[in-house]
């Protein structure tokens, strides 16, 4: 599938791909392009279904458009990105809820996410929230109903067909499978300061 | 050092905000109004990204503890030194000791006070900024607060730009507020995006730093389904299924679930960022 162009007012564009799988091509691209003095921006935002290109010029903008409708995007899975083990224990009170969704037990909701090789799409609602895609959307969860006032720093969710680790201590709707243990999500004051960026490759492990 | 006697109803730290961070999640903020921060930032001869103070509506009011000068800029507002008026979009000179208020905007919500040499504080991830949606940066400042105030780099008189461009009127309440819109990515997702100036909107109580909130005219949609997160950028127009579109302003979330339609420009972002509650507003398809 090829690049959609639209506009976001006259300093900024969006790139948009056929799929989450996809987006992960095309941002590899963009950053690339970047890197190769192609253009200059001030942000790269990569999301579900596409990247925004912020604080571009016209005549930039022109050609990254140019550029990206030359694109074929596919949904090859990227070995490039770093790899992170991220511990989790599995007691989230969702548990139950997710093993009924997916018509199955708690163990074999366990098994799936130790299973699954997740990958960041995109980071959002907070700073170092990262979307893990990987399951796919035969395993897609609805947000709960009520969204909880407080979910603990740590916590591991689902929602729609995304995982996702709360960085801090926030109000949220997603099904909570577990929390991770060793490892500091976000850290404003590290060089990184999210461990899960854009592009990182994600394994839960026991 | 300046200490903080009242610090009105909103009193923050904000430079140039956060850059080349949004696809960590963390949001650009930084002063609402950029160019009142900017304006105010050349008349003490300050670099633009130093940090200034951004008080709202109900101003606020400032102490000296050494001689200091400053600038205000933004929301027009009656500016006192001690007894005695002083001039907004002008440099003042403040000894020791001495008290600075700003008061109720007469028109606008937000005025910016820079210092020679800026406010310090400490950086987070390049900024002073105090981000109100993800609570980077500094709290709100409180009475009681000091703020130390950075060293002034050479002091090259040229760089008092008294003419760094005049500061645009910004309309009364009683006034509407005329926006220009450029096209945004979702367009599409309304009936009559070509029409929006046949809507007057009023912007609600619950506009703040993150967004202005329109209520109104009814934006409706075009089609059903929902639309996959994407980004966002200051500017930003998105219409909610309620129809009753939010503009986004500096601490906007970085990706959003909900059509954008339109994007302001520079001079209309800003003109947007000094609507008060009530404020009536047209927004207008730039071409």
């Amino acid at each position: 599938m090829s690049v959609d162009v639209r506009p976001m007012g006259r300093t900024a564009i969006v790139l948009e791909a056929a799929s989450t799988g996809q987006v992960a091509d095309l941002y590899e691209r963009v950053i690339a392009a970047r890197d190769e003095g192609e253009f200059a921006a001030t942000d790269i935002v990569p999301a579900a279904r596409t990247v925004l290109i912020d604080g571009i010029g016209p005549v930039d903008a022109a050609q990254v458009a140019a550029l990206a409708r030359t694109w074929t995007l596919t949904e090859a899975a990227h070995d490039a990105g770093a790899l992170v083990e991220v511990p989790v224990t599995f007691d989230g009170p969702d548990l139950d809820q997710v093993a009924d969704l997916w018509n199955t037990g708690r163990d074999d909701v366990v098994e799936t996410m130790l299973a699954t090789p997740f990958a960041v799409a995109f980071c959002g609602f907070a700073p170092g929230f990262a979307y893990l895609s990987g399951l796919g959307a035969q395993r897609a969860v609805p947000r709960r109903r009520d969204p909880r006032p407080q979910v603990p720093a740590g916590s591991v969710g689902l929602a729609g067909e995304f995982a996702g680790v709360y960085p801090r201590q926030s109000p949220g709707g997603w099904q909570l499978v577990g929390t991770v243990r060793e490892v500091t999500l976000w850290d404003a004051s590290r060089r990184e300061p999210a461990l899960l960026a854009p592009g990182v490759r994600v394994r839960f492990t026991a | 050092m300046i200490e903080v006697v009242d610090p009105g109803l909103l009193l923050t730290v904000q430079d140039a905000g956060r850059r080349g961070m949004a696809h960590l999640g963390v949001p650009r903020s930084g002063a609402a109004d950029a160019p009142a921060a900017r304006r105010a930032n050349a008349l003490v001869g300050n670099a633009s990204t130093a940090a200034v103070l951004e008080a709202t509506l109900t101003g606020a009011v400032l102490a000296t503890r050494e001689s200091v000068v400053v600038a205000v800029s933004g929301a027009p507002a009656p500016v006192f030194v001690g007894d005695v008026p002083a001039p907004m979009d002008r440099p003042i000179r403040l000894g020791a000791g001495q008290t600075l208020e700003i008061g109720h905007a007469d028109a606008g919500l937000r005025t910016y006070l820079a210092v020679r040499g800026g406010v310090e504080g400490p950086l987070t991830l390049g900024s002073r900024a105090t981000d109100t949606l993800s609570g980077l940066g500094p709290a709100p400042l409180k009475v009681g607060d000091r703020i130390t105030v950075g060293t002034a780099s050479a002091p090259g008189q040229e760089l008092f730009a008294a003419t760094h461009g005049a500061a645009p009127t910004i309309p009364g309440l009683d006034e509407v507020v005329e926006l220009e819109v450029w096209p945004g990515p979702r367009a599409d997702w309304i009936s009559g995006v070509g029409a929006l100036a046949e809507h007057v909107f009023h912007a609600t109580t619950d506009s703040n730093r993150i967004g202005l909130r329109l209520s109104g005219g009814e934006l409706a949609w075009s089609r059903t389904g929902e639309l996959p997160s994407e980004g966002i950028v200051a500017g930003a127009i998105q219409v909610p299924p309620s129809g009753q579109p939010v503009v986004f302003l500096a601490d906007h979330p970085t990706t959003g679930g909900y059509p954008v339609v339109g994007v302001l420009d520079e001079v209309s972002l800003a003109l947007a960022t000094q609507c008060r509650p009530g404020q009536r507003v047209r927004l207008r398809m730039a071409r």
